[in-house]
């Protein structure tokens, strides 16, 4: 009971912080918009320790955040390998094939309007169905290793990644191209001089939904099949035997490579679009 | 409209590569098979018996579209249009699932949506975290969510909505954040100088300026939701709906059938995506705001 009546004691004292944060000149710098959030997420992992605790909720349903932190770090090696196969090998592999062969096949469509008209909207259309459903089709055609994951991965992303691309290659004004043209700028040259770099947002924004979708396909993927290492064979091992704090601790790891792989892309996108109105300051 | 003729040339390219990719992924199975019963087949032999193997390693087309006839339309022709082994009983669980944590979803989406535009502590401290949480492969808890609610006793259809609840709130947070942010400083002024208060600004200028964006983050929350409530078929038992249909196609080699369900999803996933988009055009046209 002690730990219920302390952290509702401590919740409302950081609500009241948080509140008074925002509301104050503090709340319009740069400190404060990191301060505040973090000071949430805070709150929260704190409050689901301390209602575990308090409520002796058993660890089957739900582990104190402190012992998925004890799991992650007794078990780092195991969450490498884990890293190693899915991310490295099944999403990372899938994601640089998939989308390079979309941004080919957008240049290739790109000189026949006739194909883009007819592509863009089975490509939409596709984007929006559930591709995750090929992963027991892929897993069948490409074993349970790491290419049937890749190839899930591949069938994700291609599509949004293509009317992204297309999108962008449309990007240019005809007075922009005018002046390619008055140039005598061949069609490579205007592609890669022009064209290219203001698709570059376009190009990108494909990218970005691409990493999350990687992630997710490489993952689900492996619950379809897999050799005895990987993040979805984990979590649906560790939640078969109720091991939570595995699963908890594999979910981590998702969280911060995702994040960390979307970030990646982020940065990569303000150094390559530097110049767009979005990333000026 | 001058498009048709390019979508139908692409999509009868897809259907061919569909066929040749059959005969080529099937013919080992044929002459293989032909080779152990010492014969020897012709071509035209080949090409008919790679497409009608029983579990072929790529199904034909019209395989695929003979088993969706005869477990939806046939079925119902028998009035065994529930039965387990009928693709509308399958469907009709996932759908269910879908549309429950899709209202879900969207309610609680947009009640939080409000309260981040009215509330600057609850801005600066959920938003940072809501668009954050778009980069995680939030898929990856299904197993967990199902397995946990399992053993706390509930089971069925709610788990399942959880999840596809949880996949279509964070489109809608962000979507509508952005949407009731939408007006600019000239129209808020505007409702100042009639003396509305910000309740009236919230029904008046707000939520009307909210609805383009809505309609967007609707469109991908309910592909969302339904992704999200197949894949938390494969850990729910009994295996059913076309997470379970797909999944038990896999542990037997049911190729026809996997390929069936992923099919139907994609039909049903067009036609809730298309509902959605119906929706939105019919109440931006009555709005006056369609483009």
């Amino acid at each position: 009971m002690i730990w219920v009546i302390a952290v509702t004691i401590f919740w409302i004292a950081a609500l009241g912080v948080n509140i008074r944060i925002a509301n104050s000149a503090w709340g319009n710098t740069r400190a404060g918009r990191i301060f505040v959030p973090v000071l949430f997420g805070l709150t929260i992992l704190i409050v689901w320790e301390g209602l575990v605790r308090g409520l002796q909720i058993p660890a089957v349903i739900l582990p104190p955040p402190s012992a998925i932190a004890v799991r992650f770090s007794e078990s780092l090696d195991i969450l490498w390998m884990d890293f190693v196969q899915t991310f490295l090998k099944g999403a990372l592999s899938g994601f640089a094939i998939g989308c390079g062969a979309a941004f080919l096949t957008a240049i290739l469509i790109d000189r026949s309007p006739f194909l883009q008209r007819g592509l863009l909207p089975v490509g939409n259309f596709i984007a929006a169905l559930p591709i995750i459903g090929t992963a027991p089709i892929l897993v069948m055609w490409f074993g349970f290793d790491w290419q049937s994951k890749a190839a899930v991965v591949v069938a994700m992303v291609f599509f949004p990644m293509l009317v992204n691309t297309v999108q962008g290659l449309k990007e240019t004004e005809a007075m922009q191209r005018d002046l390619m043209h008055t140039y005598a700028a061949s069609y490579w040259q205007s592609l890669f001089k022009l064209r290219l770099p203001a698709a570059m947002p376009f190009v990108f924004n494909g990218l970005k939904i691409s990493t999350t979708l990687a992630l997710i396909g490489a993952i689900v993927a492996e619950f379809f099949g897999s050799p005895t290492r990987g993040m979805g064979f984990r979590i649906s091992i560790e939640v078969g035997r109720l091991g939570l704090d595995m699963v908890w601790a594999e979910i981590t790891v998702a969280a911060i490579a995702g994040t960390l792989f979307y970030g990646i892309v982020t940065l990569v996108e303000k150094k390559v679009t530097f110049w767009h109105p979005s990333q000026r300051k | 409209m001058r498009s048709i003729i390019p979508i139908l040339t692409v999509v009868a390219a897809i259907f061919a590569i569909w066929f040749v990719g059959s005969f080529f992924m099937n013919k080992q199975w044929t002459l293989d098979q032909a080779e152990r019963a010492g014969t020897t087949l012709s071509f035209s032999e080949v090409l008919a018996d790679t497409m009608t193997q029983e579990r072929p390693k790529l199904p034909t087309p019209i395989q695929v579209f003979d088993e969706l006839w005869e477990t939806t339309g046939a079925k119902v022709l028998d009035g065994k249009a529930m039965s387990k082994r009928s693709l509308i009983y399958h469907g009709w669980i996932t759908l269910s699932s879908t549309l429950v944590g899709f209202v879900i979803g969207t309610l609680a989406g947009i009640l939080l949506a409000v309260g981040i535009v009215h509330n600057k502590a609850m801005d600066m401290s959920v938003m940072p975290w809501a668009i954050a949480s778009q980069t995680i492969p939030i898929l990856a808890i299904a197993p967990m969510i199902v397995v946990v609610m399992n053993s706390i006793g509930v089971q069925g259809l709610l788990p399942k909505a959880i999840i596809a609840a949880y996949l279509s709130f964070f489109p809608v947070v962000v979507g509508m954040v952005k949407g009731l942010r939408s007006p600019n400083a000239m129209q808020l002024d505007l409702m100042k100088t009639y003396n509305a208060g910000q309740f009236e600004t919230f029904w008046k200028l707000r939520l009307p300026s909210s609805m383009p964006f809505l309609f967007t983050s609707l469109k991908v929350g309910i592909a969302a939701s339904l992704v999200g409530a197949i894949v938390a078929e494969l850990s729910s038992s009994p295996l059913a709906g076309f997470g379970g249909r797909m999944l038990s196609g896999s542990y037997y080699g049911q190729t026809i059938q996997i390929w069936s369900a992923l099919f139907a999803a994609a039909i049903v996933a067009a036609c809730l995506v298309g509902i959605v988009g119906v929706i939105q055009q019919l109440t931006l046209k009555k709005m006056g705001m369609a483009q």
